[in-house]
């Protein structure tokens, strides 16, 4: 063996020896964060902050089924004790009477901290006479006949300020005790998780908790019943088990059919395993720079690891059909093939390194990973296969001959070609699909990338309707340094909303104020009640006129008195009652500083019906409130941060584009040439988008980055089309047609996943790369016919 | 009760006096009462305050002035009699009524009474009994007495001017 070879192999094995190293020691990943774009700007930033572990993400909607209702109620009994000692769970709740009864008793208990109308108005003559005759009116109803008996302790009404404002939502439904769906037939619980929703790992934990403790439930009730769940965190294990299943798929699936392509090709065993060794070196260079220039490897780049083998696959394919084919044509051996053909194919590979590197600066972390590994990737298995492979082969190394299948392949490409003339028909026509589909064109929504199936999604929102728990798209954050100034801060906001509450612009909001007020305010409140000789006078002026005796009130004077002196509310007294996990989840510590999350609804009727105008709620609380609070849409902003990545992943196509076509002229030198590699390239994006317009598919991210794939792989085709050498068409044709089964196949795999990423992009791809192929054919310039081969006899001899 | 069961619509003016322990007089108030079968029941109360109370099936909404509430009836289960007893008779709801009360009936169709006493505990312990009577398919009084010896008497009357 010549020491060049022997090097070029010996540096190879070392290479792919530490890349091996690096691919397996490093972190992989699949969970959603790879759609979730690094944000620059602090509101963008506060938006994914919320999307990934906001109040909503920490909710489990929780739905048994089957059976019947009091066999649904006894197993959510079962199922919230089993969870309750859980640590994974912060609150679980089922509508269960007990709780409710704590709170409220706690909310009784504190009734002069809690309640908004306890101002020293109040509790002068005058508003006492008018708050008590208020109460009195409000007897004379059937309520009036269980509610009477609070009137002495709580004769102004306090208890029912505080439940008017906590009961503003709709609570759900209950029957036998618990929670139920609108219509009955599901028992519904909440449980709140302690990880937040971007953990993916503490949410997987949480759900088999979950499935564990209904398991025991039904053993428990002897019962037979199903256990839905949806919510953020759901949706996220969800999600990781589809991409982590989609991946091996995929990556068995297409390595199997790219084999038995190669077998039926080669029809030789050695010929495959060394067909595959860029591959290889493809892949381990790929997922290597993956591992070094981020800190994780997401999953889904190793789903599209698969399109890398059928690029990766081509040079071998070019190689070994090209150059090795046994008899030897003339033009056709090693030395012409890497003095002509391998500038085509090294060019080939820059146009490819362009496009993929255009996804390196793109704020979707996936986008970018994908982009680097395929990047290196062809790399890789370009460089080996030019100077790697060929040290390899053994001595006598030859493919059979395929030239009879590229024979057959130009007499079609033959006849076809007189029909060139129906790409330009082809063109306009693809044109007018795009225009007449221009407004259903574009998918802009977050949520095309989900990869949670649409049936679990209606699921959620039907849960989320029953039981009232927020979706939280408008939210108002307010970031201060301490847990009081933030609830200062929440009280501020709260004043400044309740007039556009008044006007219906929003229907309602929830603020952590209202379960723990400020110190400050409750202080306020305290020094608001007066001392137990002035309110006994005052209340004597004030009874005046009302059928109510003084005598009767002594309860209410003593509750007054008491709470005058009372220790002030902190978060422990709320332990035990459902308002410790409503303010947990509104008021949080994130990066040392105390944010207070206020939920506003959208109104249900009227002219602004389930929309908020956020403008309107930014004026009134810039004039009111002078807090470091920002409003957020989260759906609008999570569209429109979408929408803005998009435009930046068409705005970097283009330049790809742009780099591209320089590439060629500089690499082509002439006009004509570029013209004939890039025209069936843009007809095959066109008549691509124009297909998937045709069957209704709305082009979303993945769409638009497959359109790019196809002008960086397809101008590989259309380079070999544009040689001026005459190397034997008809290998190349093979060659060529292999190469890209090869490509289209591991393409179309992706086409067929679940995943909407993957599939987004296999169904761009696969169709586009076979389009380049054969458009490139039909531009092609019509060769010269080859002259007589001279006599050769593979010993290099001419005759 | 079959009577009852064939109505399906009805709107009348009702005037109510509600006797408390607690208070020296007599509240009185007044509004119309707005049925729908067989699980719709509204209470406009329009004097002295304007309020509404909305029975259907099985939740309460009341109004008053700004603010609401909302009940699960089944989260209460004390006022269900005080409400149901009214609507389920409305109904022809026999089943309802005998779950809630033992059920009297006294006098014949041109002029009947219903007295129903509660068979819970829970309920038994403050309410005694509650008396509707009534002539043919026309409800005209219901009484409701209390244990500690509250009592409130609603009168239905003729239908509201349109």
């Amino acid at each position: 063996m010549k020491p060049r070879r022997a090097a070029a192999i010996l540096i190879w094995a070392a290479l792919a020896g530490i890349a091996a190293l690096i691919v397996a020691r490093a972190r992989y990943a699949a969970d959603l964060s790879a759609f979730l774009p690094r944000a620059p700007t602090a509101s963008q930033r506060l938006l994914v902050e919320q999307l990934r572990h906001g109040i909503a993400s920490r909710l489990i909607l929780i739905a048994i089924e089957g059976a019947n209702g009091p066999t649904r109620a006894r197993l959510s009994r079962a199922l919230e004790g089993e969870l309750r000692g859980e640590p994974e769970f912060v609150a679980v709740e089922n509508g269960d009477q007990a709780m409710a009864r704590r709170d409220r008793r706690f909310l009784f208990a504190h009734r002069y901290l809690l309640s908004h109308t306890v101002t020293p108005q109040r509790f002068t003559t005058a508003g006492l006479h008018a708050a008590i005759a208020n109460t009195i009116d409000e007897l004379a109803s059937p309520l009036g006949l269980m509610t009477q008996a609070l009137v002495p302790s709580d004769p102004t009404g306090e208890m029912l300020t505080i439940l008017a404002r906590l009961e503003r939502r709709a609570r759900p439904r209950t029957a036998h005790g618990v929670w139920v769906s609108k219509r009955g037939h599901r028992a519904l619980l909440l449980a709140r998780t302690r990880a937040a929703g971007s953990d993916t790992d503490a949410q997987q934990r949480a759900v088999n908790a979950i499935g564990r403790a209904f398991a025991a439930s039904l053993l428990a009730q002897h019962a037979h019943a199903r256990l839905e769940m949806t919510g953020p965190g759901v949706f996220a294990v969800e999600a990781r088990a589809r991409i982590k299943r989609a991946v091996t798929h995929l990556a068995l699936v297409s390595f199997a059919l790219i084999l038995t392509l190669l077998m039926l090709v080669y029809r030789s065993v050695p010929a495959l395993v060394l067909g595959l060794v860029p591959v290889v070196s493809g892949a381990l260079a790929g997922i290597a720079a993956v591992a070094l220039g981020f800190k994780v490897v997401q999953g889904v780049t190793l789903g599209f690891g698969g399109t890398l083998i059928g690029e990766a696959v081509d040079y071998s394919i070019y190689l070994f059909v090209q150059s090795r084919s046994r008899p030897l044509p003339a033009g056709a051996d090693p030395r012409a093939w890497r003095q002509r053909v391998w500038p085509t194919i090294r060019l080939g590979m820059l146009t490819s390194v362009c496009g993929f590197a255009s996804l390196l600066p793109s704020s979707f972390p996936g986008l970018a990973q994908l982009g680097l590994y395929s990047l290196a990737g062809v790399l890789a298995a370009g460089l080996v296969t030019r100077f790697v492979l060929p040290a390899m082969l053994p001595r006598g190394f030859h493919i059979r001959d395929l030239t009879p299948l590229g024979e057959r392949a130009m007499r079609v490409l033959g006849k076809a070609r007189r029909a060139r003339a129906a790409l330009a028909l082809l063109a306009v026509a693809a044109g007018a699909v795009l225009y007449a589909h221009r407004g259903q064109l574009w998918n802009r929504e977050l949520l095309a990338l989900s990869p949670v199936p649409q049936k679990l999604q209606r699921l959620d929102g039907t849960l989320r309707a029953d039981l009232g728990a927020p979706d939280v798209r408008y939210l108002i954050v307010i970031r201060a340094g301490t847990e009081q100034a933030a609830l200062a801060g929440a009280e501020r906001v709260g004043r400044a909303l309740d007039p556009l509450v008044r006007e219906n612009a929003i229907a309602g909001y929830e603020s952590p104020a209202e379960y723990l007020p400020s110190l400050a305010l409750q202080r306020r409140r305290q020094q608001s009640l007066p001392s137990p000789t002035v309110l006994r006078s005052r209340l004597a002026r004030a009874l005046v006129g009302l059928p109510l005796e003084a005598s009767r009130l002594a309860p209410f004077v003593a509750a007054v008195a008491a709470a005058r002196t009372a220790p002030l509310l902190t978060r422990a007294q709320l332990r035990g009652t459902s308002f410790a996990a409503a303010l947990d989840s509104l008021l949080v510590k994130e990066d040392g500083q105390w944010q207070a999350l206020l939920p506003l609804e959208a109104p249900a009727s009227g002219p602004a019906a389930t929309h908020i105008d956020i403008r309107r709620v930014r004026r009134a609380l810039a004039t009111a409130a002078p807090v470091a609070a920002t409003v957020l849409d989260i759906k609008r902003g999570a569209d429109a941060l979408y929408g803005t990545y998009l435009a930046e992943a068409v705005r970097f196509s283009l330049i790809a584009l742009g780099a591209i076509v320089i590439l060629l002229v500089l690499a082509l030198r002439s006009p004509v040439r570029v013209l004939r590699v890039i025209a069936p390239l843009a007809l095959a994006v066109l008549a691509t988008a124009a297909g998937l317009a045709l069957f209704g598919v709305r082009l979303t991210l993945l769409n638009v980055i497959g359109m790019l794939l196809i002008v960086a792989v397809g101008s590989n085709y259309a380079l070999f089309f544009d040689q001026r050498e005459r190397a034997p068409a008809a290998l190349t044709l093979a060659s060529l047609l292999i190469a890209n089964s090869a490509t289209v196949l591991a393409f179309g795999v992706l086409a067929f996943s679940s995943v909407p990423v993957l599939h987004d992009l296999g169904s761009t791809v696969a169709p586009g790369a076979w389009l380049a192929l054969v458009f490139a054919g039909l531009l092609a310039a019509p060769k010269p016919p080859d002259p007589p081969p001279p006599l050769y006899d593979g010993a290099g001899r001419h005759g | 009760m079959a009577l009852f069961a064939r109505r399906k619509h009805g709107e009348v003016t009702f005037t109510e006096s509600d006797s408390f322990a607690l208070l020296n007089r007599p509240l009185k108030s007044s509004g119309v009462l707005i049925y729908d079968a067989p699980d719709h029941l509204v209470k406009r109360t329009l004097s002295p305050k304007k309020e509404t109370l909305d029975l259907d099936h099985g939740r309460i909404t009341l109004r008053r002035e700004r603010r609401q509430w909302h009940l699960e009836l089944s989260a209460y289960p004390q006022i269900v009699p005080y409400v149901d007893a009214l609507r389920a008779t409305l109904a022809g709801d026999r089943a309802a009524l005998r779950r809630m009360f033992t059920v009297e009936l006294a006098g014949g169709l041109a002029n009947w009474t219903l007295e129903l006493r509660p068979i819970e505990p829970r309920v038994e312990k403050t309410l005694r009994l509650i008396r509707i009577a009534g002539a043919r398919d026309d409800i005209r009084s219901v009484l409701i007495l209390q244990r500690n010896g509250d009592r409130s008497l609603m009168r239905l009357g003729p239908p509201p001017p349109p």
